[in-house]
C-alpha cells in the first residue's frame, strides 16, 4: 500500500517526504495542472531539485499535467511533459487523449497514470487507457463504492489508486462545468475551481451571505462559521425545500474505510491538497502511515489522529461507501 | 451547415418521447437525430420498446440516426448496456464516454459532447479511430473551436447550440436526494420534471436544473445570434437540445438564420415567444461564465480560455 501526498511547494514537498510519504505528486506552476492556484507548485528548476530531494530519500514524484490543453497551444502541455520527464519523474499523471498520447508516443519507457480527471470509472474504459497509451495505473473517480473498486481491481490488469483524505468532488471530475458556468473558469480548462478571484462575501438582514460569480451559493445565520463558497456544496432551494441539494460542506475521510480498500487490492492511497500548507501536509501523513501501520499489523486503526485535520469540518467516507447515492 | 437534434436528456413518459420523435420526423427540418438515453441506466427499458419504431420513422423521413451511449458507466448493468450499444447494428453510435472505444466494433462513429475533446490532438486522436463527428464540449470558447475545425477538416465540428447545458455528471441522484429517496428506490421522480427541476439560489436567483443524475444549467443556450460567426469559426453543424417546447419551432428557426432566410436578432426575439420565461446565454462562447448574454462575438478571438472573462460587455 503505497501513500501518496500532494505538495503544492517545494517546502511542502521536503515535509511531505519527512513525514513518511511514499509518493509525492505535484504540478508546474501554470495552467497545466488542475491545482492552477496563485502562488502555488513548481518551477521547472524547483521541480529538478525536489525529484533529486525526493530520490536521496527513496521517494517517488508523480507530475500531474492533468488539465485538458487549450486548442492551439498544446506546445505549453508537450513541453510540461519533456520536462517533468527530463527532471525525472518517476510518472506522469495525465487525463486528456492529446497529453496522453504525446507522452506515449515520445516518451515510450515513461510511467503514465491516468488522471481522476479522466474519469475511467470501469474496466472497459481503464483498458482503453491501458491499451492505448500503456498506462500502468488509474486514479479513480469518487463515483465508486468499494465493492465496485473490489470488481475493477479484479478486471484490470492495471494498479489502481483512490482518493482517501481531504478535498471531495460531488460530481464525477473531469466532467464538471458547474464553476465556468458561474465564473468563466473551470478545472478542465483552467486547473480551478469555484475561484477565489470570483468569491465574495456581504452581510445582507444579519446574515453572511458567501457568493461566486454573483450566484449566492450559501447564508449564514450569527454565530455560524462562513465556509467557502464551493459550488457544489452551497445551499439551494427547489420545489420540494432547501438546502443541500448536491453534498453538505464535508471534506473526504476515508481513513476507516482504510482496511476495506486495502483488501479490495487498491494499490495507492491518495491524500487530495495540494494547495495546504506544510504543517497540514506533514500532520496528515503521519497520521495516515500510524493508520496504515496499524493495519499491517491488524490493530485497529487510531483514527482520533485525523479529527483536527478536518479544519472543523465535518467528513463523510463518500462513494466508498454503499447508500451515499 | 447542418443541424443535429442532441437526445432527449429527460425522463419524459415513453408515448410522449416516441411521439416526439415522430413529429421530429414528419416536421422538424433537422439532418441528424441522436436517440437514446444518455443520463440514467435506470431509464433506458422504459425506452426500449419504442426504439425500433422510431429509428424506422426518422430514417423513413430522410434523416440520419444516431444512437448515444450513456454519460458515467460504472454499474455492471451500464457496462453491459455501453458494450451492447457499440456491437448492434442499429445504429450508428454517438459515444460519450471513452469506455465505448473499448470493444466499438461499429466505424464510423460519433462522438457527443460529453467526451473531453479541448483541442486538435484529441480529436485528431478519435478522428484516427474513426470518428466522422465531434460534438465539442459546451463550454469551448470560439478560438478553441476554430482551431479544431481549421485542424481536422474531415470531421464536422458541432457545438452545443441550443437547450439547457448539461454541466456535470454524477453518481448520486440529485432528483431522488430532493425527494429524500435513494437512488435504488429513486421512484423515476424525475419524471415530475420533464424540464428539469428547478435549483434557485437562496435570494431567489435561477441558477441551476436538476435531472437525476445531471445537472444542467437554469438558463437556455442560445447562439442563435452567433451563427455567422460560428460558420465563420468553421463549424459544421449545430446541436438543439431538447427541451419542454416546441422543438419543431425551434429547429425551423434555426434553419433559417442557417440558410439566411431571418436575421438572427428576429430571429432570437421569436425563440423568445418560443420557449418564454427562460434567459438565453451564450458566454461560453466567449470565454465568459456560461450563464451571461454576450453581444454577438463578444469576445475578443485572442481571450481564449484564459484571464477574467469580458464582463463589460456582458447585456444581462
Amino acid at each position: 500500500m503505497e501513500l501518496i501526498c500532494p505538495a503544492g511547494t517545494p517546502a511542502s514537498l521536503e515535509a511531505a517526504v519527512e513525514a513518511g510519504a511514499d509518493a509525492i505528486y505535484c504540478g508546474f506552476r501554470d495552467e497545466t495542472n488542475a491545482r492552477n492556484f496563485p502562488g502555488l507548485n513548481f518551477s521547472r528548476d524547483e521541480l529538478k531539485k525536489s525529484i533529486a530531494f525526493a530520490h536521496r530519500h527513496g521517494v517517488k514524484v508523480l507530475v500531474a499535467i492533468n488539465t485538458f490543453a487549450r486548442a492551439g497551444s498544446f506546445g505549453l502541455w508537450q513541453a510540461a511533459i519533456d520536462d517533468a520527464v527530463a527532471a525525472g519523474a518517476d510518472a506522469l499523471i495525465l487525463a486528456d487523449l492529446a497529453t496522453l498520447d504525446y507522452a506515449a508516443r515520445r516518451h515510450p519507457a515513461q510511467r503514465l497514470h491516468v488522471s481522476v480527471q479522466a474519469g475511467a470509472a470501469n474496466p472497459d474504459a481503464i483498458r482503453f487507457y491501458a491499451e492505448s497509451f500503456g498506462a500502468r495505473r488509474v486514479v479513480l473517480p469518487r463515483v465508486l463504492n468499494v465493492m465496485e473498486i473490489a470488481a475493477i481491481v479484479r478486471e484490470s490488469a492495471v494498479e489502481t489508486e483512490v482518493f482517501v483524505f481531504g478535498g471531495l468532488c460531488v460530481m464525477e471530475e473531469g466532467r464538471c462545468s458547474l464553476s465556468s458556468y458561474a465564473t468563466g473558469q473551470s478545472p478542465n480548462m483552467n486547473g480551478v475551481c469555484s475561484p477565489a478571484s470570483d468569491v465574495a462575501y456581504a452581510e445582507r438582514d444579519g446574515q453572511v451571505v458567501s457568493t461566486l460569480g454573483g450566484f449566492t451559493i450559501n447564508s449564514f445565520g450569527k454565530g455560524e462559521p462562513a465556509g467557502y463558497p464551493t459550488l457544489c456544496k452551497g445551499r439551494f432551494a427547489t420545489p420540494k425545500g432547501s438546502g443541500y441539494i448536491f453534498e453538505e460542506p464535508v471534506s473526504l475521510d476515508a481513513a476507516v474505510m482504510l482496511p476495506a480498500l486495502r483488501d479490495a487490492g487498491v494499490t495507492a492511497f491518495k491524500i487530495e491538497g495540494r494547495q495546504r500548507g506544510r504543517a497540514y501536509i506533514a500532520g496528515v501523513v503521519r497520521s495516515f502511515r500510524k493508520i496504515l501501520a496499524a493495519i499491517d499489523e491488524g490493530r485497529s486503526p487510531p483514527a482520533a489522529d485525523l479529527a483536527a485535520m478536518a479544519e472543523g469540518q465535518t467528513s463523510t467516507v463518500g462513494a466508498y461507501r454503499k447508500g451515499w447515492r | 451547415m447542418q443541424l443535429t437534434l442532441g437526445p432527449v436528456l429527460y425522463h419524459w413518459t415513453p408515448e410522449r418521447w416516441r411521439e416526439f420523435y415522430f413529429r421530429i420526423a414528419d416536421e422538424a427540418p433537422v439532418d441528424t437525430v441522436v436517440i437514446g438515453e444518455a443520463v440514467c441506466s435506470k431509464r433506458t427499458p422504459f425506452k426500449q420498446d419504442h426504439i425500433p419504431a422510431v429509428i424506422e420513422r426518422l430514417e423513413a423521413a430522410g434523416k440520419r440516426v444516431l444512437h448515444a451511449s450513456l454519460i458515467l458507466v460504472s454499474l455492471p448493468r451500464e457496462r453491459r448496456q455501453t458494450r451492447e450499444l457499440v456491437q448492434a447494428d442499429e445504429a450508428e453510435v454517438e459515444i460519450n464516454d471513452l469506455t465505448c472505444l473499448t470493444g466499438l466494433t461499429r466505424k464510423p462513429f460519433a462522438v457527443g459532447p460529453f467526451v473531453n475533446v479541448y483541442n486538435e490532438a484529441a480529436a485528431g486522436f478519435l478522428a484516427a479511430r474513426g470518428a466522422t463527428r465531434i460534438c465539442l464540449p459546451p463550454e469551448l470558447p470560439l478560438p478553441a473551436i476554430a482551431v479544431i475545425a481549421a485542424a481536422q477538416p474531415k470531421v464536422a465540428t458541432e457545438v452545443f447550440a441550443f437547450g439547457k447545458v448539461p454541466l456535470a455528471i454524477s453518481a448520486r441522484c440529485y432528483h431522488a436526494r430532493a425527494h429524500k429517496l435513494t437512488k435504488d428506490n429513486c421512484r423515476f421522480v424525475c419524471e415530475q420534471d420533464p424540464d428539469g427541476m428547478p435549483v434557485k439560489t437562496l435570494d431567489g436567483a435561477e441558477f441551476l436544473s436538476v435531472n437525476g443524475v445531471q445537472t444542467l444549467s437554469a438558463g437556455c443556450a442560445s447562439l442563435l445570434r452567433d451563427v455567422p460567426t460560428l460558420r465563420h469559426a468553421g463549424v459544421a453543424s449545430l446541436r438543439l437540445s431538447p427541451q419542454c417546447c416546441d422543438m419543431v419551432a425551434v429547429a425551423r428557426l434555426f434553419r433559417d438564420v442557417v440558410d439566411e432566410r431571418i436575421d438572427p436578432g428576429e430571429a432570437e426575439r421569436r425563440l423568445g415567444e418560443i420557449y418564454p420565461d427562460v434567459p438565453f446565454s451564450n458566454g461560453f462562447l466567449y470565454g465568459a461564465p456560461g450563464h451571461v448574454r454576450m453581444e454577438v462575438g463578444g469576445g475578443s478571438l485572442g481571450a481564449m480560455h484564459r484571464g477574467p472573462p469580458v464582463r463589460g460587455r456582458m447585456l444581462s
